[in-house]
């Protein structure tokens, strides 16, 4: 693990940092938003950004170590192409359960 | 202790931090959709914790591991949902 060059260690160390912290927004959304709307944006972001940080870096490993990472890859692939569906099928289920949401009616929607 | 070992533990404890916040969330719901939006972010928080041990170990194996969580995890999102939406999880 220490065989690589410098500037390859601190980049990917800038990605796993970049990872972690976006990891963590995500989860502090999760829970501070008011109701489930709000919160169902955040965790795309550890998704996106969280996960693909740790997998960037993880692919950069794979390549300074000589091989073709094709698992991570494939994971970030995955996880790019479902998290809109599961959480289009999430806010589906929210509205059949008719969870309510705080936030306010725009001004020209008409009342009632 | 170089920078890569230092900028691991942090995205360790990172993830186990957002673990312990989504699971906050998991308990306290107030409605079922919550605990599962939830248990979602907690599978995609799990990929982050296998990969982040498989750059640690050096293994290519442990990659693996993580392609079948997510896969698993996506499936149990999509049935939970259903569940929830048409009261089956299986037409």
């Amino acid at each position: 693990m220490s065989t690589l060059p410098l500037w390859a260690e601190w980049s990917v160390a800038a990605l796993l940092v970049l990872g972690g912290v976006f990891t963590v927004v995500g989860a502090i959304g999760l829970v501070r938003f008011d109701d489930f709307f709000m919160r169902l944006h955040a965790p795309t972001k550890a998704t996106t950004l969280g996960v693909g940080g740790v997998l960037l870096a993880s692919l950069a490993m794979s390549w300074m170590r000589g091989d073709f990472g094709v698992e991570e890859l494939l994971i970030t692939l995955f996880l790019f192409v479902t998290a809109p569906v599961s959480a289009n099928l999430m806010a589906q289920a929210a509205l059949h359960l008719r969870v309510r949401s705080k936030a306010p009616l725009p001004d020209d929607v008409p009342r009632d | 202790m170089n920078v890569l070992d230092a900028a691991l533990d942090f995205a360790f404890g990172a993830v186990a931090l957002a673990i312990a916040l989504t699971a906050w969330r998991l308990l306290r719901g107030p409605t079922p959709a919550d605990r599962v939006l939830a248990i979602d972010t907690l599978y995609i928080n799990a990929v982050a914790l296998v990969v982040l041990l498989g750059i640690r170990l050096g293994t290519d194996l442990l990659f693996e591991a993580a392609l079948i969580v997510a896969m698993l995890g996506f499936i149990s999102t999509v049935a939970l949902a259903r569940y929830l939406s048409r009261g089956d999880a299986v037409e």
